[in-house]
């Protein structure tokens, strides 16, 4: 190559989403050349002096403490999370619930509501209304069908909006970028829960995200050995507006006074997630785990699009099926979500979907004790099939109501479509629902 | 030079030629963005001299602050200025006065005429950024707090 056009060439290009999938946060030890990620299994860091230690505790140097704060292999996990979203910073903590537990910390004080959709996973639902609600946390959720509901449900308190930008168990698609723009008049951050979606099929800060939580115990770790969980801050929303979060503006008696947001700017949410709310209430992610994610998150790419062509062509063969009542998968053309899932989903629908059995609860309950591949058991993400009869498993907490509302009714069944060979995933479905 | 956004290379070699750093807007007060910008710097091996009228005659982190460029003898690297978009002008004028290399307008800080008035004397200038997070992220420290430093390498690197 000659030297002209070496120097034509953009000096810090962008990389792709897969190179990015294998390189983001890791570059090799710079002590010893180690080229995998070393896995940093102690519980805490010597300081230089004591003057070091100071510096350190009062957030002016960078650098660890103790593992509840940071780690420098979880550090790499919150670095990749943030390169693959394209946000500003990332914390990873134990589990996906206690991703949200911190996200909500950070902006809510007691007596303070947020509204959520009614399609959201199980537990987020259980997690809003009893045990948020015991911290003085309050929500309303609505049907996010119709964005204006988030609007309709905005109160004086409401500090935020949280969604599944694609629902679990459902296959319903959410306009995020409607509500992102009811958010934003409102002064207040959009939460998305990009679970299902994963960063390789939706981007959720380009349709107006500020904050994306993640369950990393799902796709992204992706073979079903290790919980974890991530918040990921796009570093745009304006904290100071209209004075809605003291969290971040107002003098942090536990610095001294320090004042996030004026301190560290585009960085003070994660920052402040991290050193105030993880501090505090300790639900941090150990770095075995991080290390197992971390091998997966590389390869994700290659996964969901294997998945996402396997789980099309499962939703395609139940939809014929004469004892299926009906399939819910965006990537179906007779989904009332298809063109929902083509505009937030190009790349694939997800690998999650539903479908109702004729003959009610008692079919769904013989399809999942009758499959011999798929997996019963309530999880999604593996590289395995999954299933799961959602109202006597991980929807049983709420009401009939309720559990319908979100999108788990008696005859519904959930899959999670994994990498295997797709005829063996069809034959598995066809014999179980033979036997009904 | 475009001021959107700037060459990684470009913040590297400053960051690596620079030693001495004069820091306009400085503030006494422990728990300020510039008092914790001055305390990294320093620990990373950098002179900085706090310039600050209001505090002339002071001392952070053990460092006499003086009231004006003028003031400092040795030959400055940096002028990094914590002042408003507006006040910035006259600043970075006193930069080139005095003979610094690069004017360095913090993060939210920026002034183009005064940019262009610095550019043609010579100097080079940043702006809208600051010297710590660019330290911090190009060394990949800052990546140990979760932010995402965009750097993708394979090269092992001990310093920035
Ligand atoms: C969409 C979604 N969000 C959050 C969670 C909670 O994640 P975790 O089990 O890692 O706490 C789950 C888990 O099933 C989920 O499916």
């Amino acid at each position: 190559m000659s030297d002209d056009s070496a120097k034509d060439k953009d000096p810090d290009p962008k990389f792709g989403f897969e190179t990015l999938a294998v390189h983001a946060g890791a570059a090799p030890d710079p002590v010893t050349g180690s080229r995998a990620i070393p896995i940093h299994q102690t519980t805490s860091f010597v300081f230089d002096d004591a003057e070091h230690a100071a510096s350190l505790f009062n957030l002016q140097v960078f650098g660890n403490i103790y593992t509840r704060l940071t780690n420098p292999t979880v550090a790499v996990l919150e670095q990749r999370m943030a390169g693959l979203e394209n946000g500003r910073g990332a914390l990873c903590a134990s589990s996906g619930h206690a991703a949200q537990l911190l996200v909500f910390h950070v902006l809510m004080e007691a007596g303070d509501h947020f509204v959520s959709a009614q399609q959201l996973y199980g537990g987020s639902l259980t997690q809003f209304s009893q045990s948020f609600k015991k911290m003085g946390w309050d929500s309303t959720t609505v049907d996010a069908r119709d964005p204006e509901n988030f609007r309709a449900a905005l109160q004086p308190n409401t500090k935020a909006i949280f969604i599944e930008n694609l629902a679990n168990p459902g296959g319903i698609v959410i306009h995020m970028q409607a509500v992102a723009d009811i958010a934003h008049e409102a002064g207040i951050p959009l939460i998305v829960d990009s679970t299902l979606a994963t960063p390789f099929l939706n981007q959720p800060f380009e349709w107006g995200a500020d904050i994306i939580v993640h369950s990393l115990t799902k796709f992204l770790g992706g073979h079903g050995n290790s919980l974890g969980g991530v918040l990921v801050d796009s570093g745009k929303f304006d904290w100071a507006q209209g004075g809605k979060f003291p969290t971040l503006t107002e003098p942090q008696p536990s610095y001294h006074g320090l004042r996030f947001y004026e301190t560290f700017g585009d960085m003070a949410f994660s920052i402040a997630a991290r050193v105030l709310s993880l501090r505090d209430l300790g639900p941090a992610l150990s770095p075995q785990n991080a290390f197992y994610i971390l091998t997966g998150i590389e390869t994700l790419p290659l996964r969901m699009e294997r998945q996402c062509a396997n789980a099309f062509e499962v939703a395609t063969f139940l939809e014929a099926h004469p004892k299926v009542e009906w399939v819910s998968y965006a990537g179906l053309k007779s989904s009332p979500y298809y063109d929902l899932g083509q505009k937030y989903l190009p790349k694939g629908a997800g690998a999650v979907l539903t479908f109702g059995v004729k003959g009610g609860f008692d079919a769904g309950v013989k399809i999942v004790e009758n499959v011999d591949l798929f997996s019963h058991l309530a999880n999604i993400g593996d590289t395995r099939s999954l299933i799961l009869h959602p109202a006597s498993t991980t929807h049983r907490q709420l009401s009939e109501e309720a559990a319908t509302a979100a999108g788990a009714a008696p005859d519904v069944i959930r899959l999670s479509v994994g990498i295997e060979t797709v005829d063996d995933l069809k034959r598995d479905l066809d014999q179980a629902l033979a036997q009904v | 030079m475009n001021h959107d956004s700037y060459p990684e290379k470009l913040i590297r070699e400053i960051l690596r030629k620079s030693r001495t750093i004069a820091m306009v807007g400085a503030s006494t007060n422990w728990n300020r963005p510039s008092y914790f910008a001055m305390k990294y710097l320093q620990t990373k091996g950098y002179h900085v001299i706090p310039v600050n009228p209001r505090s002339a005659g002071e001392e952070i982190m053990g460092v006499a602050v003086v009231a004006s460029l003028k003031y400092i003898s040795e030959s400055i690297d940096i002028v990094d200025i914590f002042r408003n978009s507006e006040a910035a002008g006259p600043v970075s004028d006193e930069a080139i006065e005095v003979g610094a290399k690069v004017v360095w307008m913090q993060l939210g800080v920026r002034n183009d005429e005064a940019a262009a008035r610095a550019e043609a004397a010579g100097l080079t200038v940043i702006m809208n950024r600051c010297p710590k997070i660019e330290y911090a992220r190009l060394s990949g420290e800052i990546g140990w707090m979760g932010i995402n430093t965009g750097v993708i390498s394979s090269k092992r690197r001990l310093k920035i």
